[in-house]
Order: structure tokens, then C-alpha cells, then sequence
């Protein structure tokens, strides 16, 4: 367990300071599959670094365990990292990049062998055993940086985006690849990436970060369904923002009016107030239909056709557009085309009001 | 359309080129031709002969200058350049701190002292230890040789360890290695070509060094090029071209290794 509490990390004096990390308090959990989730500057890099022991945090404390991480230089850190540029060892094999870290600790050399057979199988690597680092493609590089950052069986796992560098295809396999990883080993992870889906599909819990802060920290499904702040619903998946006047809320339960003056219920997070705020709604969570009793009625603007879902945009009357999107399912066809008057739909309980 | 700038073609360019490369390179070139005169003369041509080279190859002075030179200047490489390792080290591998640009003009100092200054210094300052102690080695040549020799070891060796991956270093701290065992198995591999690079830079500039080995050095201990300055003062022969030839030859053959070893491929 990872304890990181009020940690700031401060760059520069004066007028040129400027905050990597803005008092972060968080707890990651033992075998969990933790992301840092957020935009390039965010500061989800320097967290990671500063629990590596590559960044001094100007003010807060780091503990594992209840020992204090923040007193140990980086190689006295439990803790092992996959770097983003890999950097895998150029005048040493294969076998001697994973290897190294086994012969750092004293290892006996029968283990160190043994050890390092099974990370090479586990990372599908044998074959490439006496290669140069120079003479293995990208993805493979990323297994051997994966198997030499576990061989040393660390209590924690950090992860720097490694796999931005990789193209769509081997990307995929490496997030479920990674995910199998995490559960076999039983091994912590945290995980850094600036890629929202990549967040979801992977993770047990993200924290997203904008500026130097958390915003957010929930599971996959949390923070989807029930993003807190314009930002944390902007970063993942796509949201329509409608301006709407909170009337009242009971729990994480509020009445709303919508800018059509029709009345529904939407959830709440905590410190939501009442009077004018911002309804954010999934464009799946909506469909489209007839003008006619239906929540809010427009025009229709543009069909976009995805393949898999079509995206319907509609110029809400009187106000911003709004984009729904359905499914390509056998018989779901919406018989609709640009320009005509459409009505846009969606239950109870599914917009979020947001806490900005 | 208006003709791009091009500099050949301005008026003069391959004028003033010319001159340059002649005034550099002929003198040079009638020097080697020269020393295969089998005449006498440095200036009359007489036909080819090695003559002079076998004249100076028997030549025991020679013999023992040129022994001389190569043993100051193995020392004052290998001194130099362990300083300029640890010179490179500490001033790319700590965190920004203040007075760094003075730090770094001290260890180049020798680059920006006249040469002339910094011998009639040493000459003064050795006068005084030599009084005191008697001691009349060659340790205070191969001294001064490489203190005027660190700076020349240092920039290669800095270009290397500036142009080194960091995270590389890190991955190995990360991987439990002591700062001293990621030097040694990680850092040191990858700046060998940077340390030869400078050993043989340094190796070079000490053993052509005239100004301060002349003023330092005590009665029979001339090195090569001090040998040479006092067989100018006399008659010249040819046997002089020779030697050049052979030290011109030495200096190339380094400067030509010098670049190839520092673009050596991490």
C-alpha cells in the first residue's frame, strides 16, 4: 500500500515558480491496477517519478507500507519502472537487461538463470536471448523492458506510458497482455497514461489529474458515468454540456429544468449546489426521436456514419448543439435526415450535474 | 526569380580560399619532401634518399628524447584524463548550482591563459619546490603536461556524457545498482569512446608541446620538439624534416583516430 499525502513538487523561484504537483493525497492499494490519468503537463509523470525517487517533492510524504519512501535513494525502493523511452541497457543482451537487476540485489547466479528463463517466457522473449538491445523491434524492446523491470519481483510496478510507442494493433494486445500481467503476478501497479481508453479498459481504479491536482479518483465506470467536473467528463469519452437551473437536490439526487423548461431527475456528486450548473450527458446515454414529447427538440445537422455507431447532431432550439449517438445494430435504423425536426430523450438519472 | 545567395560565387571567395589552403598546407608539404633530400641542404634538391631518417633513427639523442616524449606524454594523458573524467562527472552529473560557469572556465582555464604565462609561472613555482627538495625528475614536466592537458581531455569526455540517455542511469538505480555500480556498469561502458577519444587528444598535444616543456624542463631533458628547437639554432639538416615527418605523421594518424573513436555509436 502507497501512501502519498499532501505531496507538492515545486519547480523554479519567484515569479517563474510553478507547481508539478499541487498537494496530492492518495492511497493505492495492494494488487491494484492504478492509473495516473491526464493531459501532457499534468503532472502524472512527476508523481510517478517522485514515487521511484527521481523527483524530491517539495513538501508531503510518501510511505509503502508504512516506511517512509522519501528517506531512501532511488535503488533502496522496492519499487521498479518501465520507462517510457524503454531505456534498456544498448551494450548489454537481452538476458543481461533483465537480468541486471537479480545481480544488483546479490542473487545467487542458479536463481538469477531460472528467474530470468521464466520473465523471458513470460514476456515471450527466448528466442531473442543473446540480442542486442539494437536488434529487437520496438514491442519487443517494450517486453524487455516489462520482464526486466518484474524479474526483481517488485511490490509495486511503475508504468510511464509504455505504450505510446507502440502502433494500434500491438498496443491493443499489450494492454490485455499488461492486464494479465497485473492479476498473475499479484504485483501493484500504477500505470501512467494520457490515453482515456487505454485508462478504462486497463485499470481497477484512475485517478485523473489536471494542473497538478486530482481531480477525480474512482473506478473505470465512476469516473465515466459520474464525472464530478466539466474537466474530468471533458478528458474521457465524449459529453454534451447542457446549461440547466438546479431547483433542488436530495442526496446525489437533483431536480433539474432544462433549457426546454421540461423537468427531470439527474444525479448529483457531492458538493453540488442548487441554481444555475451543467448537465453533462453521455451522447450513447440518449436517442433520438420525434420532437413531439420529447425532452428537447432541434434541428437535425449532420449524420456521421462510424461504422460500428452513427453520430446523429442536433442544433437544440434556442440553445447549443447536441450530438447522440446510436448504435449500428440489425434493425436499428433511425429513419431521419439533415434539417429535419427531431426530438432528443433520455431517463431519469442520467446526466450527471457537474460540481463546476 | 532572384538568385539564392551563394557564396562561391562572390567575388574573391575562391581567391582568398586558395591562399589560405597554400599558406597552410605548402610549407608543410615542401617539409616532407624535404626530408627525403638526399642532399645536405633543406633547400637544394639532391634526389630521394631515406638517408636522414636512418641518420636520425641511429642518433641517441634522438633516440632518448623521443622516449622522453612518449613516456611524459603517457603519463600526462592518463593523469588528465582521470581528472577529466571526474571534471565531467561532477559537472554533468550534479544538479545546476551557482558559481557552475566558474567551475567550468577553471577547468578550461588553461584554453584562455597565454601558454607563455602559465610557463614562466611553472618555471618559478618548480624553481622554488626544486630548491627545497633536490628533486630533479621528469615529474615536473609530466606535471605541467597534464595540467595544460585536462581541458583537452574534458571536452570530449562532457560532449559524451552530456549526449548520454539519463534515463539510462536511472533505469539502472531503479534496478537497486549503487550510484557507484551504475558508473561502473552502466555509465563507464558507454563512455569509453569519449575517455580514448581524450586520452589520445591529450597524448597528442603533450607530445608536440614546446613553450612550457622548454621552460620547465631541467638540463638533459629535452623532449622531441625541444630537441628540435635546439638543432635549429645550429646547422640545419635535413634529419630535422625527418623527425617532423614521423611526429606529423604520429599527430594524424591520432587526429584521424580521435574522430572516428568519438563518433563511435553508444
Amino acid at each position: 500500500m502507497i501512501e502519498i499525502r499532501n505531496v507538492s513538487k515545486a519547480y523554479g523561484a519567484g515569479k517563474s515558480r510553478f507547481l508539478a504537483l499541487d498537494d496530492v493525497s492518495v492511497t493505492i492499494r495492494e494488487n491494484e491496477f492504478f492509473t495516473l490519468l491526464g493531459p501532457s503537463g499534468c503532472g502524472k509523470t512527476t508523481l510517478l517519478r517522485t514515487i521511484a525517487g527521481f523527483v524530491d517533492p517539495t513538501d508531503g510524504s510518501v510511505s509503502m507500507n508504512g516506511e517512509d519512501l522519501l528517506k531512501l535513494p532511488p535503488h533502496s525502493r522496492p519499487v521498479n519502472t518501465v520507462f517510457q523511452s524503454y531505456a534498456l541497457f544498448p551494450h548489454l543482451t537481452v538476458r543481461q537487461n533483465i537480468a541486471f537487476g537479480l545481480e544488483m540485489l546479490g542473487k545467487p547466479k542458479a536463481e538469477i538463470t531460472r528467474t530470468v528463463d521464466d520473465m523471458m517466457a513470460l514476456v515471450q522473449m527466448t528466442a531473442m536471448a543473446d540480442r542486442q538491445t539494437g536488434q529487437i523491434s520496438g514491442g519487443q524492446q517494450q517486453r524487455v523492458a516489462l520482464a526486466r523491470a518484474l524479474a526483481p519481483k517488485p511490490k509495486v510496478l511503475l508504468l510511464d506510458e509504455p505504450l505510446s510507442a507502440l502502433d494500434f494493433k500491438l498496443r491493443k494486445d499489450m494492454q490485455i497482455e499488461l492486464k494479465r500481467l497485473q492479476t498473475e503476478t499479484g504485483i501493484t501497479f500504477v500505470f501512467v497514461t494520457h490515453d482515456q481508453e487505454e485508462a478504462l479498459t486497463m485499470s481497477d481504479r484512475v485517478a485523473v489529474m489536471k494542473a497538478g491536482s486530482i481531480r477525480q479518483i474512482g473506478s473505470p465506470r465512476d469516473i465515466y458515468d459520474r464525472p464530478a467536473e466539466r474537466f474530468v467528463a471533458d478528458f474521457i469519452g465524449d459529453t454534451n454540456f447542457i446549461p440547466v437551473e438546479v431547483s433542488q437536490i436530495a442526496g446525489t439526487v437533483a431536480q433539474i429544468k432544462l433549457p426546454s423548461g421540461k423537468m427531470i431527475e439527474a444525479r448529483a456528486v457531492e458538493g453540488a449546489t442548487g441554481g444555475a450548473s451543467t448537465l453533462a450527458v453521455r451522447p450513447e446515454h440518449a436517442t433520438l426521436g420525434i420532437a413531439q414529447d420529447a425532452l428537447m427538440a432541434g434541428t437535425l445537422k449532420n449524420i456521421v456514419y462510424f461504422g460500428t455507431d452513427t453520430h446523429y447532431h442536433v442544433d437544440l432550439d434556442g440553445a447549443d448543439s447536441f450530438v447522440v449517438r446510436a448504435q449500428n445494430t440489425p434493425g436499428n435504423k433511425l429513419d431521419f435526415s439533415v434539417g429535419d425536426a427531431v426530438g432528443i430523450t433520455f431517463p431519469p438519472q442520467v446526466g450527471q450535474v457537474l460540481r463546476d | 526569380m532572384a538568385k539564392a545567395f551563394d557564396v562561391r560565387k562572390q567575388w574573391g571567395f575562391t581567391t582568398i580560399a586558395i591562399i589560405c589552403f597554400v599558406t597552410l598546407y605548402l610549407p608543410v608539404i615542401l617539409l616532407v619532401i624535404y626530408s627525403f633530400n638526399a642532399g645536405s641542404s633543406v633547400a637544394i634538391w639532391e634526389g630521394v634518399s631515406l638517408r636522414w631518417y636512418r641518420s636520425a633513427w641511429e642518433n641517441t639523442q634522438v633516440q632518448e628524447a623521443t622516449i622522453r616524449s612518449l613516456v611524459i606524454a603517457l603519463w600526462a594523458s592518463g593523469i588528465s584524463t582521470s581528472a577529466a573524467v571526474l571534471a565531467a562527472l561532477a559537472t554533468t552529473r550534479v544538479r545546476p548550482f551557482k558559481g557552475y560557469s566558474a567551475v567550468f572556465a577553471a577547468i578550461n582555464q588553461p584554453l584562455m591563459v597565454p601558454e607563455i604565462v602559465t610557463a614562466v609561472a611553472l618555471l618559478i613555482f618548480f624553481a622554488g619546490i626544486k630548491v627545497q627538495t633536490g628533486y630533479t625528475g621528469l615529474a615536473y614536466i609530466i606535471i605541467a603536461h597534464a595540467a595544460f592537458c585536462i581541458p583537452f581531455a574534458y571536452l570530449p569526455i562532457r560532449a559524451r556524457l552530456t549526449g548520454m540517455d539519463l534515463s539510462l542511469e536511472q533505469a539502472a538505480a531503479d534496478l537497486y545498482a549503487t550510484p557507484f555500480q551504475v558508473f561502473r556498469r552502466i555509465t563507464l561502458p558507454q563512455l569509453w569512446p569519449g575517455i580514448l577519444a581524450g586520452a589520445m587528444l591529450a597524448f597528442v598535444i603533450s607530445l608536440d608541446d614546446v613553450v612550457i616543456t622548454e621552460f620547465v624542463k631541467s638540463a638533459g631533458q629535452d623532449t622531441l620538439p625541444t630537441y628540435m628547437l635546439g638543432q635549429l639554432r645550429r646547422n640545419i639538416t635535413p634529419e630535422v624534416n625527418a623527425i617532423s615527418t614521423v611526429l606529423l605523421g604520429i599527430s594524424v594518424t591520432m587526429v584521424i583516430a580521435f574522430f572516428f573513436v568519438s563518433r563511435i555509436k553508444k
